[in-house]
């Protein structure tokens, strides 16, 4: 089973985290915190698995973005992979051509997305067509059940924002 | 600022630019406090919000939290956000909830009442978006208050598919957080028949769902294992256009092919030879399509088939079952360990590691051996380099372990500092095992402190020391290496140590040669106790007295350095005492005296290397047990080993005064091994001298692993619990599993002709490390001696690590008894004396021969056995099914015939049989009559010795 999820910038700036199992948040900080420095401490070229306290780190670039997964023991690494690589094709069909700035301000989106993939760490569904119309539903019933706003009122400016 | 997808919420894209905006960390923190005292007054204004307003202000507070700002507020509107009717808002909520919300927050009972309430809505959405938080941040409490509507969600035949995904993961889920609450039963059938669910969705799900059910109850679920042979076998058989979007990158759906293989592995191969052959079939449909040619150029696809071929071998390998199948495994990694993927080439190693330890293929792994070696020199990632060294460790045994040893020692000179304290472990271990000339394994150890002393720990040079004093053969060359290499001008510090400590026990064994004589070999050390740590100069010191033992002509040299200055008044209260003790040692005793107290160490009691227990410290994944077998052991139920430090029972007779001796001689505490600045009380080392020492070296005694208890019992007369049920299962059966537990498994084999008897007990030794002083001794208690003759094999005193070794007794019965022979095993592991005390299933009715005869002759002798005291009858309750066919295989197992058509009743056994001993023959008649409604037995024995009759009565009685 996927421990945990985390997206972070070549900068070191952490762009997006998924939790599958709890930890408390200070734990969470640090293991962030170590995570990153270690991965971007690595040349390319270099093996996409590291052995990390009992668990196993796969890890992937994508432009700017890096997509680090830690999974147990038994777990397959190669398919792991895969798994990042499917989320960024979600992603990347969905946005058009997805970049960083996408995660970042849309970054409720990438949360919605991922639970139609992975679910209690474990993928649900590997079929890009089924997750894509889910979430094509679910912008569907968006579009429904908003009222447009004014612009102005969005910025704040009629609420003293 | 990029679109925003959907609705947007425009004011949140513009909080997101200006933190973006933000030039320093500063101007970020202010932006943010502005904010959250924003948010704070709307959240506690007296206008009312509406769920939009709400929604975007909870999601500002979701992206300050994500930037690493704690949060504290919000969570109710966040809450409230859940029962809005708009599925936005609702989904925001959950999100929130998801992120920031732990399971102990008070607000939970509100969450919990929101999933109940979405749960049974009509829209499949919202059913999803409760099940998606459950199985996020699913808790016992939750378990508790929704668990039991999930499996009926989960298989209805209306649920729509995405919902059944969603509730098969998140029963998952509630299962982790609550492992009791497994669905057994109606429900088990039904979640295993999701295998066949059209919807390959459903059943990737589904899998992982079952996987956790039949880790926790393989028994129950054991249904699972031929529909996954053949959900699989329809996969890897498929063309990847027939699964459509299930088909990745040409290779057809992999993660549930990755799924279901992994699923097996919790199973032994499948009984049902159909259900073999097809997978077997799968499985070489597998490997075959590793050798085609890819179907695409780009990584995903290769990654996604061998992902595949991985598990697959993964799946071989826990089945250990199949030769051709292991070496073709084999043959496949070899071609990997040369990819030019990085990856590949890892994962190879990792997978070859495994498959070294399995009997079949480890010669197949050997012959990579070359390619290995080069891995380890030239791979540019020090993980690949970490993987080479286990493989090289995995596959050394006698045939290469000096070439093995010899290139982990050349590497070690460049090795990363981040592995090398493992390697030099991993090092001293190979060379310990497989050492067959000492000699040899005293240079790698020197080297590996030459080399690497700074990652040399204490339980190797203490192991190196231990090893030298066990074995004479080798003390001389010891004492003549360690004083050429602490000839170097600069020598590491564990040199040291092991040099003076070797020096000052054997250090006469080259004293012969002008060039080592004994004022050199002091000079030497004397030229290093400046440089060293207080712990070494201890240590030297005590050499230094062990000196004026050995060499008395350079007593006053060594007087004189202990008597320094420098030394009687050394800030350094150990070392102050230890020179006050010594000089006062070397000046009042009289040289018989002093040879007394510094006599030659005794041997140190034989036991696993302390390394091996370090290394498994230092990394639980090195020793690769498969995961899964350890799985199949915890079902079983653990029978308690007794278990004893060595130090319990110190050899008595040594008359060696080591460190007992020196309270006597001024109340002082001095170990001659000066390895605890503070050694423990003195009064338990004057009760045992070699406690101190053992312990030193030991383990610490705290550590009761793998649930033995280490409770010493009542010694060798205790029986080991759990023995006894075992052995009554052998009143029956000649063959069988006598003992278990997670160290062990004893089996046995016997064959009886007559009044003789061969028994082969075979232990096997589960763990991956070797068991050391491997005794098994057979007790024959009370007059036993006298009833039975036993001609014991001796037993090979190691047992490898997987290996199997076999005890074989000749045993003739010359009189009838009733007690049990004892046997008694005992062996090292993991630095710990383990102790079994069982009984061996050598029991009286063993020598039964069975008898035919005709109704005449059974009634004619039935009746002449008519005293009362030739019978024994038993009335008993029925503790089995009152199967015929079971209960005849028992009374045949038992010895005895079945005689047809005596007994008018069919329902009822009659036998009879003649018990052999070398002194008599006695004949004996049985009469079993079933009582299936009272579900009661009657049993009735005749035989010509009272006695006889009464102990088979009470052998019988317990078996039905």
């Amino acid at each position: 089973m996927m421990q945990f999820m985390l997206l972070f910038s070549r900068q070191g700036k952490l762009r997006l985290q998924k939790w599958f199992t709890a930890y408390p948040d200070r734990t969470k900080k640090k293991i962030t915190r170590e995570l990153i420095a270690l991965v971007l401490a690595r040349k390319p070229k270099m093996c996409s698995f590291l052995e990390w306290k009992d668990l196993k780190i796969v890890y992937k670039r994508y432009a700017s973005l890096y997509f680090c997964c830690a999974i147990e023991n038994d777990d397959n690494e190669l398919l792991t992979l895969e798994v990042i690589h499917r989320y960024v094709e979600l992603l990347d069909k969905y946005f058009g051509s997805v970049c960083e700035l996408d995660i970042i301000f849309n970054f409720e989106k990438a949360y919605f997305m991922l639970d139609e993939f992975l679910l209690g760490g474990e993928v649900q569904e590997t079929s890009k067509k089924n997750v894509l119309k889910a979430i094509a539903a679910q912008d569907l019933l968006q579009e429904e059940s908003e009222e447009p706003k004014g612009f102005f009122e969005d910025f704040g400016f009629m609420t003293g924002n | 600022m990029p679109t925003v997808k959907g609705d947007g919420m425009r004011g949140l894209a513009v909080f997101i630019s200006d933190i973006r905006n933000c030039k320093s960390k500063e101007a970020e923190i202010k932006r943010i406090n502005k904010e959250l005292a924003n948010i704070r007054s709307k959240f506690k204004g007296d206008k009312t919000l509406d769920g939009y307003q709400k929604k975007k202000y909870v999601c500002k507070l979701l992206f300050i939290f994500l930037l690493g700002h704690d949060i504290d507020f919000g969570h109710m509107e966040a809450v409230n956000l859940l029962s809005s009717n708009k599925y936005t808002e609702k989904q925001i909520g959950y999100l929130f909830i998801s992120v920031l919300v732990g399971a102990s927050n008070e607000l939970m009972k509100l969450v919990i009442q929101s999933i109940k309430n979405d749960l049974t809505s009509r829209n499949p959405t919202h059913i999803n978006l409760a099940l998606h938080c459950m199985a996020n941040i699913g808790s016992r409490e939750m378990a508790d208050a929704v668990g039991s509507d999930i499996p009926k969600l989960l298989v209805s035949g209306d649920t729509i598919d995405s919902v059944k995904q969603s509730a098969g993961l998140t029963l998952l889920r509630l299962l982790r957080a609550s492992p009791d609450m497994i669905p057994i039963g109606e429900w088990t059938s039904r979640i295993i028949h999701l295998l066949n669910d059209q919807h390959m969705g459903v059943v990737t799900s589904a899998t992982s769902l079952i996987e956790a059910l039949v880790r926790k109850n393989p028994e129950e679920y054991k249904g699972c294992v031929s529909l996954a042979v053949s959900r699989l076998s329809r996969i890897v058989t498929s063309s990847y256009t027939d699964l459509q979007d299930y088909t990745y990158y040409f290779v057809p759906a992999p993660w549930l092919s990755v799924k279901l293989l992994r699923l097996l592995q919790n199973y032994p191969p499948p009984e049902d030879p159909s259900v073999r052959t097809r997978l077997t079939e799968c499985l070489e449909t597998i490997l075959n399509k590793a050798q085609e040619p890819p179907k695409s150029k780009k990584v995903q696809h290769s990654n996604a088939k061998n992902a595949v071929l991985f598990e697959a071998i993964n799946l071989i390998i826990h089945m250990d079952s199949d030769p051709n199948l292991l070496v073709r495994a084999c043959n496949q990694l070899g071609q990997f360990l040369q990819h030019k993927e990085t990856n590949l080439r890892y994962l190879a190693l990792e997978s070859m590691c495994l498959l070294a330890t399995s009997e079949f293929s480890h010669e197949a792994v050997k012959k990579h051996q070359d390619t290995v070696i080069t891995a380890l020199k030239t791979e540019r990632d020090v993980s690949v380099r970490q993987r080479a060294v286990d493989l090289l460790y995995a596959m050394c045994d006698r045939s290469n372990a000096e070439e093995i040893v010899g290139e982990m020692l050349e590497y070690l000179e460049s090795a990363d500092y981040s592995i090398r304290e493992e390697m030099v472990l991993k090092v001293a271990i190979l060379a310990e095992k497989y050492a067959v000339d000492y000699t040899w394994y005293v240079d790698v150890i020197l080297n590996l402190i030459r080399i690497a002393g700074d990652y040399v720990s204490e339980e190797v040079w203490y192991r190196v020391i231990q090893i030298v004093i066990n074995r004479d053969d080798v003390q001389g060359y010891a004492a003549k290496t360690v004083f050429e290499a602490l000839q170097a001008p600069a020598c590491h510090e564990n040199m040291v140590k092991v040099g003076g400590y070797i020096l000052g026990e054997f250090g006469n064994l080259i004293a012969g040669d002008p060039r080592s004589s004994p004022l050199v070999q002091f000079q030497l050390l004397h030229s290093k106790y400046h440089l060293c740590s207080p712990n070494t100069r201890g240590l030297l010191l005590s050499t230094y007295i062990k000196f004026i033992n050995l060499f008395p002509e350079i007593k006053t040299s060594i007087q004189e350095v202990l008597g320094s200055d420098n030394n009687l008044r050394n800030p350094d209260v150990e070392l102050q005492q230890r020179c006050i003790e010594y000089l006062q040692l070397s000046t009042v005793a009289s040289s018989d005296v002093l040879a007394t107290v510094l006599e030659e160490m005794p041997p140190f009691p034989e036991r696993e290397s302390s390394i091996l227990a370090k290394l498994k410290k230092k990394k639980p994944t090195a020793a690769p047990e498969g995961e899964t077998k350890e799985k199949e052991h915890r079902a079983i139920p653990q029978a308690q080993i007794n278990s004893s430090e060595t130090s319990a029972a110190p050899p008595a007779a040594s008359t060696t005064i080591t460190l007992g001796g020196s309270s006597a001689a001024g109340g002082g505490t001095v170990d001659l091994l000066g390895l605890e600045p503070t050694p423990p009380a003195p009064s338990a080392a004057v009760s045992s001298g070699l406690n101190f020492l053992v312990d030193v070296f030991g383990d610490q005694p705290s550590s009761t692993t793998n649930g033995f208890d280490s409770t010493f019992g009542s010694g060798s007369g205790g029986l080991t619990p759990g023995a006894e049920e075992n052995y009554k299962k052998f009143i029956c059966k000649q063959n069988g599993v006598l003992f278990e537990n997670d160290l062990l498994q004893i089996g046995i084999k016997s064959e009886y002709r007559q009044n003789l008897a061969r028994v082969g007990v075979f232990f096997g030794n589960k763990t991956t490390f070797q068991f050391t002083n491997f005794v098994s001794d057979l007790v024959l208690p009370g007059n036993l001696s006298s009833a039975l003759s036993v001609q014991p094999k001796p037993v090979d005193p190691t047992v490898d690590g997987g290996a199997q070794v076999q005890q074989l007794f000749n045993i003739e019965c010359k009189d009838e008894f009733s007690e049990a022979p004892l046997l008694n095993i005992s062996f090292t592991y993991s630095g710990k004396v383990q102790r079994l005390c069982l009984k061996l299933p050598v029991i009286i009715n063993k020598f039964l021969e069975a008898a035919e005869m005709n109704s005449e002759a059974f009634f004619t002798r039935w009746k002449a056995l008519s005293l009362p005291e030739q019978e024994c009858q038993k009335i008993f309750k029925a503790q089995y099914p009152q199967d015929t066919e079971q209960v005849k295989q028992k009374i045949l197992g038992f010895g005895l015939s079945i005689l047809l058509g005596i007994d008018p009743n069919p329902d009822n056994f009659v036998s009879s049989g003649v018990l052999h001993t070398r002194n008599q023959q006695v004949g004996c008649l049985v009469r079993l009559e079933p009582n299936k409604q009272m579900q009661m037995y009657r049993l009735t024995i005749r035989s010509t010795k009272p006695s006889i009759s009464q102990a088979l009565g009470a052998l019988l009685e317990t078996q039905f």
